[in-house]
């Protein structure tokens, strides 16, 4: 029987590389289910919006909220300047949601739960962040790390923390996803494993499973809007320095 | 001690900073009970606050756990 962390194992799945400047780039199962995630996002907003009706079906209604959701939350959060970064957060939004949602059909793979994918995306996000901020501000950007009226005395203590802070936002956000999306499917497959090897009494863990599975659909989108809605709070750091 | 004892007490060790999630999210919810049962219109608008802060909070344990997972298999 695979152990639990079986799941996460990344394996080519075509066995001949594609070699780009001396690396060797393999078709992953990760890669795999990236392209599905852009794939079925695509198709999700496509079909939806196919008959462009003014009372919505069930369809193009799902598209709507979803879209809907998103420019409340960049209102909300940035204002009227964040109109033209849109697009940027929605797509981050639906790969988010689709990579996490697409781990949870059975033989799935979830390719959030790889921190290399999460701090890829974070890391995106930080550098276009900062490129926004020196853009809309230049050299004033850096009375970022020092606010007005702060008293004289805690400058070094608190110039040092502000920076420090900075700089740990790809991390953190990156390891929020990645954490919650394995320790979700490590603890489904811990308790998929107690059912098999617990003989009659596997119906408790099944149960639990059961519950565990709606629980992690319910995380799957929370983490989704959450990464999404620190983007948010990044971006109107950057749009509106305080 | 050899060292697979020593990580495997070391992981032990590293989930007790599960503990913390776990104060932070009983206040959490228990502050989000007693603002709905005071005010039960505000209810939709605070459980959005709350469901932020819950993810935000469960990572913070998460964290926990991956260095004691990282204790048990990476090194």
């Amino acid at each position: 029987m695979s152990g639990p962390l079986h799941q996460f194992e990344v394996k080519p799945l075509i066995n001949t590389p594609m070699t780009i400047g001396g690396y060797d780039f393999y078709f992953t199962n990760s890669s795999l289910f990236m392209v599905l995630a852009v794939l079925v996002s695509v198709l999700f907003v496509r079909f939806g919006m196919r008959s462009k009706s003014l009372i919505p079906g069930r369809m193009q209604s799902m598209v709507e909220l979803t879209h809907d959701m998103v420019a409340n939350l960049m209102k909300e959060n940035i204002g009227d300047e964040g109109k033209k970064y849109f697009p940027f957060i929605f797509t981050l939004f639906i790969f988010v949601l689709f990579g996490n949602l697409l781990g949870m059909v059975p033989y799935g793979f979830t390719f959030t739960s790889h921190i290399i994918v999460t701090f890829a995306l974070a890391f995106f996000i930080f550098v276009t962040v900062t490129i926004i901020a020196f853009v809309k501000h230049g050299t004033h950007f850096f009375r970022f790390f020092l606010p007005e009226g702060i008293p004289f005395y805690i400058i070094p203590i608190f110039v040092p923390i502000e920076i420090i802070s900075y700089f740990t936002r790809p991390i953190s956000l990156s390891v929020r996803l990645f954490a919650n999306m394995l320790a979700g499917h490590t603890l489904i497959k811990v308790m998929a494993i107690f059912t098999i090897s617990m003989g009659a009494l596997g119906i408790l863990p099944l149960l639990f499973n059961t519950l565990m599975i709606g629980f992690e659909i319910f995380v799957a989108v929370l983490q989704a809007y959450i990464f999404t809605l620190l983007s948010c709070l990044y971006l109107n750091d950057a749009v509106h320095m305080h | 001690m050899d060292l697979a004892a020593a990580k495997m007490i070391g992981a032990g060790l590293a989930m007790i900073g599960v503990a913390g999630a776990g104060i932070g999210l009983g206040m959490l919810f228990s502050s989000f009970v007693n603002g709905v049962s005071r005010n039960p219109s505000a209810a939709p608008h605070v459980r959005v606050m709350t469901m932020v802060g819950f993810a935000v909070i469960e990572a913070m344990g998460l964290f926990a756990l991956i260095i004691a997972l990282v204790l048990l298999f990476v090194m």
